[in-house]
C-alpha cells in the first residue's frame, strides 16, 4: 500500500475500532459508556492490526479499571481486532468536566444527580453544592453521606420526595 | 536537571511517597466493617482506597525508577520493616475514632500543599500523579475538617477525645517537613516539593479549624522522627504482619 493509502486505511480501522470500545459500559453505572465518562482518551491502530487503547481512572484508587480493561479488549476482539492492549494514562487528570451532555442526562434518567459545577470552581472548605433531585427535580435537598456506594458518588436525600439518591460528585 | 540525581535517590524519594500512602490506607481498611455510622465506615474505606491507588501509582513509578524488575506488588508487600520509609504519623494505631480523625487531618493537610506542588515537578510522572492525587486529598481534608468541628465542639466527651487525641498526635506531625539530604538533593534537582515550606500553610489549616472546633493547639514539645530512615514504631510490624499475609503465605499470588 502506498503512504496514503495505509494511513487511510488506519483512519477507517481506528474509527472503527473506537466504537466498538466506545460502546463499553462503566461496570459500576451501566448506563453510561466510556466514551460518556470521558475515561476513553484515545484509540490507535497502526494499520498491521495492532490496536492500543487509552483509558484513564476517574479516581487513583478506582476498582473497576482491570474490568474496564476486560471488557474493551473482549469488545475489540468481537469486532475483529484481535491484537489489542490497553494502557492506562494519568495525565491530564480525568475530570467530571468530560461527562458528555448525553451522559448527563443518562445519568439523571437513571437516578443519579449529575456534577452541578465545573470542576475549575473550586469550593470552599466547608461549600455545599446544591443538588436538584433527580427524581422530581426538587432543590430541597440535603447531603446525607459524602462518600457513597462508588469513589465517584456521595449520597443525598430529597425533602420534597423523600427520596434518596447518589451524587455524581464534581472532580 | 532532572538527570542530576541518581536513580537510586529518585527511586527512594518515591518510595517514602508510596509508603505513606500504602500504610495509611491500610490503617484506614482495618476500620472496615467497624466505623461508628455505616456512612462513616463508607467514607473512611473511600479514603483508603484513594490512598491505596495513589500508592499502587507510586510503586509501579518507582518499581520502574528502579528497574531491577520489582513491580508495584514486590514493593508493597515483600520487603522488610526497615526497608519501609513512611512516616511514623501513619503508622499509628487507630485509636479511638477522633485519634483516627486527627491523624487523617494532619496528613491532609500536609498533603493537599504538597500535591499542590508537586504539580509542577521536572518529574513528569511524579506530576501527573499529584494532579490526580490533590484533586483526592482535597476532599479528604473537606472530611476530616468537618469531623474535627463537629468532634471538638460536640459533647464535653467528644471534645475531650479530640483534644487528647491532638496531643498524642502532635509530636509525629513534625517529621512531615523534614527535609534531609535525600529530599534536599531532590530539591536541587527541580524533582522534589520543598516540605519544610510548607509548614506555614499547615499551621493556616490546622489553626482556622482548631479554632472553630473550640480546640486548643498543642504546645510544640517532644517530636518523634526516624520512619524516613526505616527506624518504626513497635507498631509497623504487626502492620506488616497483616498487610504481607497473602503474599507470604502464598508467594507470588496475584489476583
Amino acid at each position: 500500500m502506498s503512504q496514503t493509502a495505509a494511513t487511510r486505511a488506519a483512519t477507517s480501522e481506528t474509527a472503527k475500532a473506537w466504537a466498538a470500545a466506545a460502546c463499553v459500559c462503566d461496570p459500576e453505572i451501566p448506563v453510561l459508556t466510556l466514551e460518556d465518562l470521558g475515561v476513553l482518551r484515545d484509540v490507535r491502530t497502526d494499520g498491521d492490526g495492532r490496536t492500543v487503547v487509552t483509558i484513564t481512572p476517574t479516581y487513583s484508587g478506582c476498582p473497576a479499571m482491570l474490568m474496564m480493561e476486560v471488557e474493551i479488549l473482549k469488545a475489540l476482539r468481537e469486532a475483529g481486532f484481535e491484537d489489542a492492549t490497553v494502557e492506562t494514562v494519568l495525565s491530564p487528570a480525568w475530570t467530571t468536566d468530560w461527562l458528555s451532555d448525553a451522559g448527563r442526562e443518562k445519568l439523571r434518567a437513571y437516578g443519579i444527580a449529575p456534577p452541578v459545577r465545573a470542576s475549575t470552581s473550586r469550593q470552599a472548605l466547608f461549600g455545599r453544592d446544591a443538588v436538584d433531585c433527580p427524581q422530581c427535580g426538587s432543590s430541597d435537598t440535603e447531603r446525607v453521606s459524602e462518600f457513597g456506594s462508588t469513589a465517584c458518588k456521595a449520597l443525598y436525600r430529597c425533602r420534597a420526595c423523600a427520596e434518596p439518591f447518589d451524587y455524581f460528585k464534581c472532580l | 536537571m532532572s538527570d542530576t540525581v541518581t536513580a537510586e535517590a529518585r527511586f527512594q524519594y518515591v518510595l517514602r511517597l508510596a509508603d505513606d500512602q500504602l500504610i495509611l490506607g491500610q490503617r484506614l481498611g482495618e476500620w472496615c466493617g467497624h466505623a461508628p455510622t455505616l456512612e462513616e465506615d463508607l467514607a473512611l474505606a473511600n479514603i483508603g482506597l484513594d490512598l491505596l491507588g495513589q500508592a499502587r501509582s507510586l510503586f509501579t513509578y518507582a518499581g520502574e525508577v528502579e528497574g531491577k524488575g520489582r513491580g508495584e506488588d514486590d514493593l508493597a508487600f515483600l520487603r522488610q520493616e526497615r526497608e519501609y520509609c513512611n512516616a511514623l504519623l501513619v503508622e499509628q494505631p487507630n485509636g479511638d475514632f477522633a485519634v483516627t480523625i486527627v491523624r487523617q487531618f494532619f496528613h491532609a493537610a500536609f498533603m493537599v500543599p504538597f500535591w499542590s506542588h508537586m504539580t509542577a515537578s521536572g518529574d513528569e510522572t511524579l506530576a501527573a500523579i499529584a494532579a490526580k492525587s490533590l484533586k483526592e486529598v482535597e476532599y479528604h481534608l473537606r472530611h476530616c475538617s468537618e469531623w474535627i468541628i463537629r468532634l471538638g465542639d460536640g459533647t464535653a466527651e467528644s471534645h475531650a477525645r479530640t483534644q487528647a487525641a491532638l496531643d498524642e498526635l502532635w509530636g509525629y506531625a513534625g517529621e512531615l517537613f523534614e527535609m534531609d539530604e535525600l529530599a534536599t538533593a531532590m530539591l536541587d534537582a527541580g524533582i522534589a516539593v520543598d516540605a519544610a515550606a510548607l509548614k506555614p500553610a499547615w499551621d493556616a489549616t490546622v489553626d482556622a479549624v482548631l479554632s472553630r472546633a473550640t480546640l486548643k493547639r498543642p504546645e510544640d514539645g517532644w517530636a518523634q522522627s526516624g520512619g524516613r530512615q526505616g527506624l518504626h514504631s513497635e507498631h509497623m510490624g504487626h502492620i506488616l504482619s497483616e498487610l504481607q499475609y497473602m503474599q507470604r503465605a502464598y508467594p507470588g499470588l496475584e489476583w
